[in-house]
């Protein structure tokens, strides 16, 4: 039974996903809803991104220099090692699970609390295709957004990799920015793009699955927001390893 | 005018609706009547749509309801409108905003005339000026007005309303029914009205039928009501004691 509870989930997912890539009724009306998730998710997502970035650079400078100290490894590699773990794992992962928590949920409450205010019926009797209007403009706005968030993110984390360890006298200056400058492979940059592609794509279209069919109740509201988190997390993590495994 | 055709509905092994055949004609106030878990709100959503039956179909004048495919069924949506029990307006969005959205999605109207027809459906439910209000600093009889108001904006040829005097004092549920009552006959439109309020029944009620266990177990007017001796009818419209003894007055009056 939870087997075919499985491939119920997944054939409805689908086909949720096949209404809601259809033609728009007036592309003005979804243009504009687009500008507003893009805005939602971007800038009111600025800060959180900013202050975990500048956290993962400089844990990680300060692992790696503990774990280098007394080593032969040239300590100038701490610089290298931060700028290719944010680029290639901190940054599209972290920043997209931390997404997840904040976005995902709230696309999950907010399309769930239409459903349950009978606001979705009432677009659908209108005419509206309610899966296209409430779910491709918020696809398309993370698709669009979210790499911009990973590439600042991924940039932030080599800056706060740097506040951590040159003020503190662990390495100088030039030392870190010529880690930072080593063994450069622009790969790890479409890397990461892949990663934040498919991961904000994973998290608000499992978010807003959650949300279309959440069922009557506040609890089966809460329910839907937790399972939107918790899900895209998974899917982003087994992701993470298919394109490690596949793209590396 | 719009037909159910032999409609059957269960959700599992639980049957909801059976063998539902019945007409609701135009330019009158047909009434769903039937107590709570009678099967009406059920029929209602076959009506629109919102639910598939299991059995049967729905006609909308000479189109079969079912059979249309995604864009059919877009142009025929256009053409109904709905008051939902609980209003249903968008909390986010200003009454204007409200009324206008069926506008600003299906039609290539202007700005001005947008505005003009938001006016003109705001003032027909007598809501003029409150265009920047939000449905939170409305009232629920308020709110009933701003749902008329955006089910009327395309001029629907069909319009439901699913329970419209719920949560209402008797005064303002009157209002509202008049409303609707009116809507309808100026625009000659086909209005299905899915209540339990006996004062609906017997003000607005034209063609009504009663929902009993998933089946009609009664139709009529609302003139054929008092002297009607279908049990279930009596029980539902005279339920307290009050009201049987006015029937009963009534009764020997005529």
């Amino acid at each position: 039974m939870p087997r075919l509870k499985l491939f119920f989930h997944i054939g409805r997912y689908v086909m949720m996903l096949g209404n809601a890539f259809s033609r728009p009724e007036k592309h003005i009306m979804y243009y504009r809803e687009t500008i507003r998730q893009m805005h939602d998710i971007g800038i009111g997502s600025l800060p959180i991104v900013f202050l975990i970035s500048i956290f993962i650079g400089a844990v990680a400078a300060l692992q790696f220099a503990y774990q280098l100290d007394g080593t032969l490894v040239p300590i100038y590699y701490i610089g290298y090692i931060v700028r290719d773990f944010a680029i290639i794992e901190a940054s599209p992962t972290i920043t997209c699970l931390v997404l997840a928590g904040k976005v995902g949920s709230n696309m999950a409450s907010e399309i769930g609390g239409m459903r349950q205010k009978e606001h979705i019926d009432a677009m659908e009797i209108m005419g509206v295709n309610t899966a296209a209007y409430l779910i491709m403009p918020k696809v398309i706005a993370a698709l669009t957004v979210i790499p911009m968030l990973v590439a600042i993110s991924a940039f932030i984390s080599i800056l706060g990799g740097y506040l951590a360890v040159v003020p503190t006298g662990f390495l100088s200056d030039a030392e870190y920015t010529l880690g930072v400058r080593s063994f450069f492979d622009p790969y790890n940059f479409r890397l990461m793009f892949v990663k934040a592609i498919t991961f904000s794509f994973l998290l608000t279209t499992v978010s807003c699955y959650q949300g279309y069919f959440v069922k009557l109740g506040s609890i089966e509201l809460g329910k839907a927001s937790t399972n939107a988190v918790v899900f895209s997390d998974i899917l982003i993590l087994v992701a993470d390893y298919m394109i490690a495994v596949l793209l590396t | 005018m719009i037909r159910a055709d032999k409609i059957f509905k269960s959700f599992g092994e639980n049957p909801i609706l059976e063998n539902i055949n019945t007409e609701f004609l135009r330019g009158k106030n047909n009434l769903i009547i039937g107590r709570s878990g009678a099967g009406k709100t059920v029929l209602l959503k076959l009506l629109v749509g919102l639910l598939q039956p299991t059995q049967g179909t729905v006609w909308y004048d000479d189109i079969d309801f079912y059979s249309l495919n995604k864009y059919q069924l877009r142009e025929l949506r256009m053409k109904i409108g709905m008051l939902f029990q609980g209003s249903a307006l968008f909390d986010s969005l200003t009454v204007e905003k409200n009324v206008s959205f069926p506008l600003d999605m299906f039609t290539n109207m202007t700005v001005k005339e947008k505005l003009d027809r938001v006016n003109y459906c705001l003032d027909r439910v007598s809501l003029p000026g409150s265009n920047k209000k939000y449905p939170g600093e409305l009232s629920g009889g308020m709110q009933k007005r701003v749902g008329i108001a955006r089910a009327i904006v395309l001029q629907p040829k069909y319009l439901f309303c699913d329970e419209p005097n719920s949560g209402l004092d008797p005064k303002t549920a009157l209002v509202i029914d008049e409303l609707i009552s009116d809507i309808t006959k100026e625009s000659d439109i086909t209005t299905v009205i899915n209540t339990h309020d006996m004062n609906s029944v017997m003000e607005i009620g034209e063609n009504i039928i009663l929902l009993h266990n998933g089946q009609i177990a009664w139709r009529g007017s609302k003139d054929d009501v008092i002297q009607s001796d279908n049990e279930l009818l009596q029980d539902f419209i005279f339920a307290s004691p009050f009201l049987q003894r006015l029937r009963n007055k009534a009764m020997q009056n005529v």
